[in-house]
């Protein structure tokens, strides 16, 4: 208890100097939201294991740990071929890079864009044109919501700002790209992205967040999206942090009439991840598709908690998440779908399947609905279990060797949502990955 | 070829096989028949080498090898081969993929060498047309939504592309109507050969018109009651097992 108290007044003399360097140029409402997030984080305090929402994460580890933020006016080199490996090959995109929480330039490129479509850092805007922002920074995630979430709010300084008008398509992804590197101190970053998407506009965003090194940080991330009327949004979040990593993030989309969203959350790093993905319904006719794989070993451990609300009458929701769980690790999912008392004629459907392959890993699924509409199509299902052993004798049975069995089947376990991700060098980006965690997925790279 | 000696087997803990002898020679289609429970399937998996299914007492020579001590892919790189009763679906898992991978593996051990996608896209071209599968099943999880006889017509392709030396069929006529049994039933002649073996399990001696056996044996309580020719199927679909019925207490269904 003295660790978390000292560890909160911490945070709040870190927020006071850090309160000082910005104060020159930003406007008054920025100041106040920053304030009034940190004044909300000193009276909720870090979550504990008595909290519904966290009672499988113990956040200790994280507040023990002195953080910094990376002081760093200028980002450090960081030489272009020590990303590429988080990258996607070929991909033609735009793509911004972020080191430690501050925008790189030199890393950054952007494709043709049409007309009006703006990818730039927000750390820029909210210096030169913080006007822009104040409509819709932090008016789409709550910011309230947990200690994590206000303290991103009261340190953010930097990630990306993505706008597309009305009508726009961009046909190549967007690449956001977070890297930390390791410094003397452990870091944090307080990534936080804004993407706001007008009616009947269309665009593919992709956020990577990557450890270049085995080094312990933080990374504590807040991504809010505005989905308008009409809209199409492909969305991805790729988690390969380090495995010392502490990885915290919130998504947070709003979706407007007739649009349409499909999210795809993989966690592949980290040894410590939490992630919360709120959605919120707030005009008819619009769907989403939720998709969710963590493949975790070791001792790594990831919470993922989703909240779906159903605001409005007309709206289909599809989740699908599941865990592939070795070594000690440790999977958690608690989904909740909430239908209210409007959102008639709702279609939600929420399932999570996991997978242990060592007896010493734990999964633990809570999926939920509440409904508050009496017309409504709504279902919910969890499994947790290993190999069909069945499986594996029908393909040992045809000569494949034990090992490769079982590699196939976790493969084929995970290739439900690998064939979700509709950017096929990223898909084929995941396929090496999934395969190179797999024991025994080299055998398996060589038939494929 | 197969050489089954006094062969005693348990599946948790309760005997299910109580001394099986049994000789197969080479270019010979022995069919296994009996009643429900009188231990069919528990032999084919003995002689697959399904894991849970302990062998108590007794051994099975193959080419004059001890079977019992291989893995169950080493049986099938051996030559042996199961069509299961009832194939797992498997999605995700590609029925090309999963056929050269096991195909491939077989050829490896035989010292041939691997095949690539094209020339293995070649090879089961003509055998695709045997058995009446079309294109679109190569690119289809494995027995993903297939029917019963699309399962069934899949473990018989399977077997015309793996060419084993010793095949065990187990109920391969069960849950098909007559159309696909005469087509399995082509399949399996196709295969017959002077080097191949065969042992068909059976319940009903309907697969058996079509697919004449060399050999017919009554399996009854574990044990083999009674051995003849192929008129004894005929007998035995005119008068039943019930000359065979073992009383209830000795005698259960064993699952997949």
């Amino acid at each position: 208890m003295a660790v978390t108290a000292d560890a909160i007044g911490a945070y709040r003399s870190d927020f006071d100097s850090f309160l000082l360097a910005v104060d020159s140029g930003e406007p008054e409402w920025l100041q106040e939201t920053r304030k009034g997030a940190i004044r909300r984080f000193e009276a909720i305090g870090f979550p504990t294991l008595k909290m519904e929402d966290w009672k499988r994460t113990d956040v200790r580890p994280i507040t023990r740990i002195p953080f910094k933020v990376d002081p760093s006016q200028d980002p450090p080199r960081i030489p272009g071929d020590l990303i590429e490996a988080y990258t996607f090959g070929v991909l033609k995109c735009s793509q911004l890079v972020f080191v430690n929480g501050h925008f790189a330039p030199k890393l950054s490129y952007l494709r043709w864009l049409p007309d009006g479509v703006r990818v730039r850092s927000l750390g820029e805007l909210l210096q030169r044109r913080p006007r822009d922002l104040e409509p819709h920074l932090g008016r789409i995630a709550r910011v309230d919501k947990s200690a994590f979430t206000c303290l991103n709010t009261a340190f953010m300084q930097d990630g990306a700002f993505v706008h597309i008008p009305k009508g726009r398509v961009v046909e190549e992804p967007i690449h956001l790209l977070f890297v930390s590197s390791s410094r003397p101190e452990p870091t944090v970053s307080y990534p936080r992205n804004l993407v706001l998407m007008e009616a009947e506009s269309q665009a593919t965003i992709i956020e990577s967040y990557v450890g270049l090194d085995k080094g312990v940080y933080l990374t504590n991330a807040v991504t809010e999206i505005r989905v308008g009327d009409g809209a199409v949004l492909d969305h991805y979040k790729m988690q390969r942090e380090s495995e010392a990593a502490f990885h915290v993030s919130e998504t947070a989309i709003h979706q407007d009439r007739s649009s349409n969203v499909a999210s795809n959350s993989m966690s592949l790093g980290g040894g410590l991840v939490r992630n919360d993905i709120d959605t919120r319904f707030q005009g008819e006719g619009s769907g989403l598709d939720l998709n969710g794989l963590y493949f975790l070993h070791g001792q790594q451990h990831c919470d993922n908690h989703t909240f779906i609300d159903h605001a409005t009458p007309n709206c289909s929701s599809r989740e699908l998440f599941k865990g592939i769980l070795d070594g000690r690790s440790r999977g958690i999912f608690y989904g909740k779908i909430l239908v209210r008392q409007d959102a008639q004629k709702t279609n939600a459907r929420q399932t999570n399947k996991n997978l242990l392959l060592s007896k010493e890993a734990f999964a633990d699924s809570t999926p939920g609905l509440e409904i508050l509409a009496d017309d409504v199509k709504a279902t919910h299902g969890s499994t947790v279990g290993q190999l069909d052993e069945n499986a594996v004798f029908y393909l040992r049975s045809r000569g494949i060797p034990e090992e490769t069995a079982r590699a196939m089947l976790t493969y084929a376990f995970a290739a439900e949502l690998i064939n979700q991700v509709k950017v096929a060098s990223m898909r084929i980006k995941l396929d090496q990955l999934v395969l190179s965690n797999l024991p025994s997925g080299e055998i398996l790279q060589e038939v494929l | 070829m197969l050489e089954i000696k006094n062969l005693h087997a348990s599946v948790g803990g309760k005997e299910i096989l109580k001394g099986i002898d049994l000789k197969v020679n080479a270019g010979e289609v022995h069919a296994l028949m009996g009643p429900n429970g009188s231990g069919k399937t528990t032999l084919a998996y003995v002689l697959a080498g399904r894991v849970n299914y302990e062998v108590t007492e007794g051994e099975v020579l193959y080419d004059g090898k001890d079977l019992l001590a291989m893995k169950p892919e080493d049986r099938a790189r051996e030559g042996v081969f199961m069509a299961f009763q009832y194939p797992v679906e498997i999605p995700g898992v590609g029925n090309a993929y999963f056929l050269k991978a096991g195909l491939n593996a077989i050829r490896k051990h035989r010292g041939l060498p691997e095949l690539d996608a094209m020339e293995f896209l070649s090879l089961i071209q003509s055998k695709m047309n045997l058995l009446g599968l079309d294109e679109s099943y190569m690119k289809r999880g494995l027995n993903e939504g297939f029917s019963g006889g699309e399962k069934k017509r899949n473990e018989i392709f399977q077997m015309a592309v793996l060419e084993p030396r010793l095949a065990i069929l187990d109920e391969t006529d069960s849950g098909l109507d007559i159309d696909a049994l005469r087509v399995v039933a082509n399949g399996i002649n196709s295969m017959r050969s002077k080097d191949r073996a065969m042992l068909v399990v059976t319940h009903y001696q309907r697969l058996l018109q079509y697919v004449v056996p060399d050999f017919v044996h009554v399996l009854s309580g574990g044990r083999i009651a009674k051995s003849g020719g192929k008129e004894l199927a005929e007998e035995l679909e005119r008068t039943g097992y019930a000359a065979f019925e073992e009383p209830a207490t000795s005698a259960a269904p064993v699952g997949p």
